[in-house]
């Protein structure tokens, strides 16, 4: 998934809990082309390998914040795809 | 980190760092470990964090409380293995009376749970582990998250 000639054209997608161990690891790289927002990412990520854990109660972050699905990426945002909260 | 850690979490820590003379009302609310979940006996529970996100949306939560009522308030989350009885989640507001207090104590925790990305593995006396939201919201089809 990752290549040197395209790290400047991904978006960086940290996973958690449940989503980190079905899809392979606490950080991902997905290639930017063809991803215009939340919901494009998450249909994106749906397609790999054990993607449908990601289910309808996800939550998405960029750069921190909470964001709904139509919230804009770009490649260089850091994109948290979260698994429904657990604290307290 | 300021609001997640890993130590053990004292609250009169949390009540010193809230509390004054002009505020008479100080009330607390503390999470502890339950010893059961789904009717299935829990041996203890792993918290972990996305933790820079976690920080701020404390930090924003703690500033909404205090831009509402006239308190002082503050949290801690423990993250890492926790035990049965440990306390997993504390917050403590302090204001001249003790409706702000309580106001603003409940406007935390429910926000806290509702926004602040955390996350528990449960492990059952069986041996059996489980991530706490996910099976109950999104594997069993027709029920919803704790």
């Amino acid at each position: 998934m990752i290549t040197p000639a395209s790290v400047s054209a991904t978006i960086r997608v940290r996973l958690f809990a449940s989503y980190a161990e079905r899809l392979g690891g606490e950080l991902i790289e997905v290639p930017a082309e063809g991803i215009r927002t939340v919901g494009d990412l998450l249909e994106r990520l749906r397609a790999l390998p054990n993607g449908t854990v990601i289910g309808p109660a996800t939550l998405v972050a960029v750069n921190l914040r909470h964001s709904p699905p139509g919230t804009a990426v770009r490649a260089g945002d850091e994109v948290a795809v979260m698994p429904p909260l657990a604290g307290g | 980190m300021t609001y997640l850690t890993r130590a053990p979490i004292q609250l009169d820590g949390l009540i010193a760092e809230v509390a004054g003379p002009d505020r008479g009302g100080v009330a607390s609310f503390l999470g502890t470990v339950r010893d059961h979940h789904d009717g299935r006996a829990v041996r203890g529970l792993e918290y972990s964090a996305y933790d820079p996100m976690a920080e701020e949306v404390c930090r924003e939560i703690l500033l909404e409380a205090a831009a509402r009522w006239p308190v002082r308030v503050t949290l801690r989350h423990r993250l890492g293995e926790l035990a049965i009885g440990d306390v997993a989640v504390a917050v403590t507001a302090a204001g001249g009376h003790r409706d702000e207090a309580f106001a603003a104590c409940r406007y935390v925790i429910e926000e806290l749970k509702r926004r602040v990305p955390i996350w528990k593995r449960e492990t059952f006396v069986d041996g059996e582990v489980q991530w706490v939201g996910v099976a109950s919201s999104e594997e069993r089809s027709g029920t919803t998250a704790p």
